[in-house]
């Protein structure tokens, strides 16, 4: 009656010892985690391990699986920011740049619309004021000439600007579709910037991801505190090269259209009036990296592409004797004197740096700029400290949860206690063969799913042996007991577990963060619960009973 | 010889005094909704915006002195607590700082984390920050409404899947229990004024998921028994099951209540709310399976002809067709 093919028996001890593989190496933490470093960084490096790489290589045999459990922020300390990409910052840019197009443009027909000038507007739109009211439906059509289909938006047909007239003035905006896309692409932009930025800095595994429309989720961990994390990706380094047209200490100087006015870093209280048209900019850089001016002062030297290369090649031909700033967001770094021509398109920054700030600077140049703003709506640092403190208290807790649970149910159930306990320790091995299978991360709440599972765990079984204990005082025989005891046992412990893994479920969709890792041991911790109490206790009662082959037995 | 919790066969009457003990949960929960609405929820940042330093220092911490140093800032509303824990070493003196929401700021900016630190570095030098954590307003208004989303959800799943698996007086009579237990489990934190922050939210859930399974083990065996005793009156059907899952429930209880009683005494205390949120829920869960959802069911009444039902919903039962019966 109780007959177990061998084929199952084999599937069910094979799918435990397979679990308990994948589990073993968090067993041997530091050293996994010192092959995983090294055999990353050999990779990285080309297939060659230096000797410390070798000596950390060893420690750990290739053959066998290397993922561990990574442990959370609050585990093992750092930063999470929760930044949120200005993606409207990027609509008044293309309005700037679309201006001198619309100058051009309209100049030509300045028989038909008269004297045009750029009006005060909010930042998402260009306003043109025409001169001669008359000719707005020429200007029209022929700004409307200058809109483009969108590209890579989800709207095929669509063009990207939305132009119309409001009296005498020509009415340019982004059109929804374009929005979109741009909105997209500014996403993707940022959040590759924002890796490269924090990839330059080295630290160990980083997590970066687009969040929701506008919101990148970034964990570094391992650093103090979230300023360093902030100073590199909170600023936008957007270099620009200006002519500059006057110096002044004045910071109320009236500020024409076509022209900006920026303070110096250098300086307090000097500011540059420079052309608001750049003659090049950082996104046409190649290269940039920290070096020493002839005075042995911190500097960056940089290199531009060939097309910024002959932009800047050719500005500074024609301007030689006159100065141009060197602008980093909005701030003059400096702004020195052309003194020749200069070709090849590399140069070099000075300014008041520090060696630090020049080496930041050549980071942020060499990563690119941000394509907008962001703010921050969110930051936790956890010291490592703390981390450690909550792994020792929770390793502690569990110990002497999983003791006392053990030996309860040892005390309750005798010999099947010694079953259900096996069972249960096969269980949270188990647990931890799912969690590094699936990359997933331990945090604090995880580690009390974990201990709570310890706890519910035995319910199954729990259910399954009171099931038999009632079944032996009606059942005929031991061996009948038994299998009524699952069959029956079968019902409540599926819907009892079905229901809780349903919120579990609901956790893992809604929950963020440290929620997000209870649920998911909680809903692992159900899934192998389930496994050991119907599968596992079961081969290990029949195989006793197959041995023993007893007339009654008590539970 | 074996431990034994609960004697082998047990005829106690869980409906003797339904009225009394319904009666009393009724109360219970609406005291609970009162307490709530006057006293209000302790809100930590992730639902409140703000922020939330935690202080490590070598020499003991004089409240006092760290308000008025802080007060000074004019960060406006400022609350500081001294955390204790068993764990903690002689020269470990911990406290937690909070500090509302800034006007015109979403997270707080490094700067005014700077100031915080340098003044209570003042008062005293081995003073440091094991966590700053930083919640705008914008987050934690969007985390409110997807925990408040969340428990929702999950009643509704619940509710439908027992009304697939059961009868439709099951589903209410689950649901009444868990209302039941996670409305009094926001009153005890109201009452005792215990941090309400995101992990409670996961807590919540944790209860409502573990007083569901303890609610559908004995609705499975009232099931069963409604099937094995056609003739016998309801309520004598309900203690029948609630007895035969007696030895069952008592087990489960203790052995999850061993595991987070560790967990709350040696767990450390960023946890300990949440760990006590659980700990109140299998307590209040346990008890709300028996004397909570089966007296809805009671008083909602069943069918009682479940054969036949059983046979045409066989194809929807996990459980083989009972042979014996």
């Amino acid at each position: 009656m109780l007959h177990i093919p061998i084929w199952k028996r084999i599937i069910i001890w094979g799918l435990c010892a397979t679990a308990l593989i994948f589990a073993m190496p968090n067993l041997f933490y530091d050293r996994v985690e010192r092959y995983s470093d090294a055999e990353r960084m050999v990779e990285m490096a080309g297939e060659i391990a230096t000797d410390e790489q070798a000596v950390d290589l060893d420690l750990w045999p290739g053959w066998l699986p290397s993922t561990i459990v990574h442990l959370g922020l609050d585990l093992r300390g750092g930063a999470h920011l929760l930044a949120e990409v200005q993606v409207e910052d990027v609509y008044a840019d293309r309005m700037d740049a679309l201006w001198p197009a619309v100058r051009d443009l309209l100049r030509d027909e300045r028989d038909t619309v008269g004297n045009i000038r750029r009006q005060e507007s909010e930042p998402a739109e260009l306003r043109v004021q025409i001169s001669e009211p008359d000719g707005m439906d020429r200007a029209l059509e022929l700004v409307r000439d200058l809109a483009q289909p969108v590209t890579g938006g989800a709207a095929p047909g669509s063009t990207d600007l939305d132009i119309g007239s409001d009296g005498d003035e020509i009415v340019v905006t982004l059109s929804d579709a374009e929005r979109r896309a741009t909105d997209d692409r500014t996403m993707r932009t940022a959040v590759e910037i924002v890796r490269n930025r924090i990839d330059e800095v080295g630290t160990r595994e980083p997590n970066i991801q687009r969040q929701g429309a506008q919101r990148i989720l970034i964990q570094v961990p391992g650093v103090d505190s979230a300023d360093e994390i902030k100073e590199l990706i909170g600023t936008t380094a957007r270099l620009t090269f200006h002519p500059v047209l006057d110096s002044t200490s004045d910071p109320d100087t009236t500020v024409d259209t076509g022209e900006a006015l920026f303070p110096s870093m250098e300086e307090e209280g000097r500011y540059y009036l420079v052309e608001s048209a750049h003659v090049v900019s950082g996104d046409q850089l190649v290269d940039a990296q920290p070096s020493f001016d002839e005075n042995n002062r911190p500097a960056v030297n940089f290199r531009f592409n060939p097309a910024g290369g002959r932009a800047f090649g050719d500005f500074t031909a024609e301007n030689i004797g006159s100065p141009f700033a060197i602008v980093l967001d909005d701030e003059v770094i400096s702004a020195p004197v052309i003194r020749s021509h200069i070709p090849g398109g590399s140069g070099i920054i000075t300014g008041d740096f520090t060696v630090e700030e020049s080496t930041q600077l050549a980071v942020l140049l060499r990563s690119g700029a941000l394509p907008a703003e962001l703010t921050f709506l969110e930051e936790r640092t956890i010291g490592p400290e703390l981390g450690q403190d909550s792994i020792d208290a929770g390793r502690i807790a569990s110990i002497v949860a999983l003791a006392a649970v053990l030996g309860f149910m040892l005390l309750s159930y005798g010999l099947f206690g010694i079953i259900a306990n096996i069972a249960l320790l096969l269980n949270i091995g188990m647990i931890f063969g799912l969690l590094s299978l699936i990359g997933a991360t331990l945090t604090l709440p995880g580690i009390a799913g974990i201990v709570l599972t310890i706890g519910m765990a035995v319910d199954a079984t729990v259910l399954i042996f009171e099931r038999i204990r009632e079944e032996l005082r009606t059942a005929k025989g031991p061996a009948r007991a038994i299998e009524l005891g699952y069959e029956k046992a079968m019902s409540a412990i599926l819907d009892a577990n079905i229901t809780t893994f349903i919120t579990a479920g609901i956790l893992f969709a809604m929950g963020a963060g440290p929620v997000r890792g209870f649920a998911v041991t909680l809903g692992l911790g159900i899934l192998t619960s389930v496994f050991t109490a119907l599968f596992i206790t079961r081969l290990m009662i029949v195989m006793w009973f197959e041995r023993k082959r007893p007339k009654t037995f008590a539970i | 010889m074996r431990l034994k919790l609960v004697p082998q066969d047990t005829t106690i009457d869980f409906f003797k005094h339904w009225k009394t003990t319904f009666g009393a949960s009724m109360v219970a929960m609406v005291l609970s909704l009162v307490v709530v609405a006057i006293i209000g929820l302790n809100f930590g940042i992730d639902f409140r915006g703000g922020t939330s330093v935690r202080t490590q220092a070598e020499e003991p911490i004089d409240i006092a002195e760290y308000r008025a140093a802080v007060e000074g800032l004019g960060f406006g509303d400022v609350n500081i607590t001294e955390v204790y824990d068993p764990g903690f070493a002689d020269d470990e003196n911990v406290a937690q700082i909070n500090i509302q929401a800034q006007e015109g700021q979403e997270s707080v900016g490094s700067d005014t984390i700077a100031e915080l630190e340098r003044t209570l570095q003042e008062i005293d030098p081995t003073l440091s920050f094991t966590s700053v954590e930083s919640v705008g307003p914008t987050v934690s208004g969007e985390l409110i409404q997807a925990a408040v989303l969340a428990v929702a959800a999950a009643l509704g799943a619940v509710l439908f899947y027992i009304w697939l698996r059961f009868e439709w007086q099951f589903s209410l009579g689950a649901v009444a229990a868990l209302v039941h237990d996670v409305t009094l489990t926001l009153g005890i934190f109201a009452i005792l004024q215990i941090r309400f922050d995101l992990a409670i939210i996961a807590a919540l859930l944790t209860i409502v998921g573990y007083s569901l399974n303890d609610t559908v083990v004995v609705f499975d065996r009232i099931r069963e028994n409604l099937v094995k005793y056609k003739k016998r009156p309801l309520k004598e059907v309900f203690n029948i099951s609630i007895n035969e899952t007696l030895s069952r429930t008592v087990m489960t209880s203790v052995t999850t209540l061993l595991a987070l009683l560790s967990l709350f005494v040696l767990g450390g205390d960023v946890i300990r709310g949440f760990v006590f949120a659980m700990i109140w829920g299998v307590i209040v869960g346990t008890y709300s399976s028996v004397f909570v959802s089966s007296a809805v069911l009671l008083f909602l009444g069943v069918k009682r002809d479940w054969s036949k039902a059983t046979d045409e919903a066989a194809g929807t039962r996990f459980a083989k067709p009972n042979k014996e019966a």
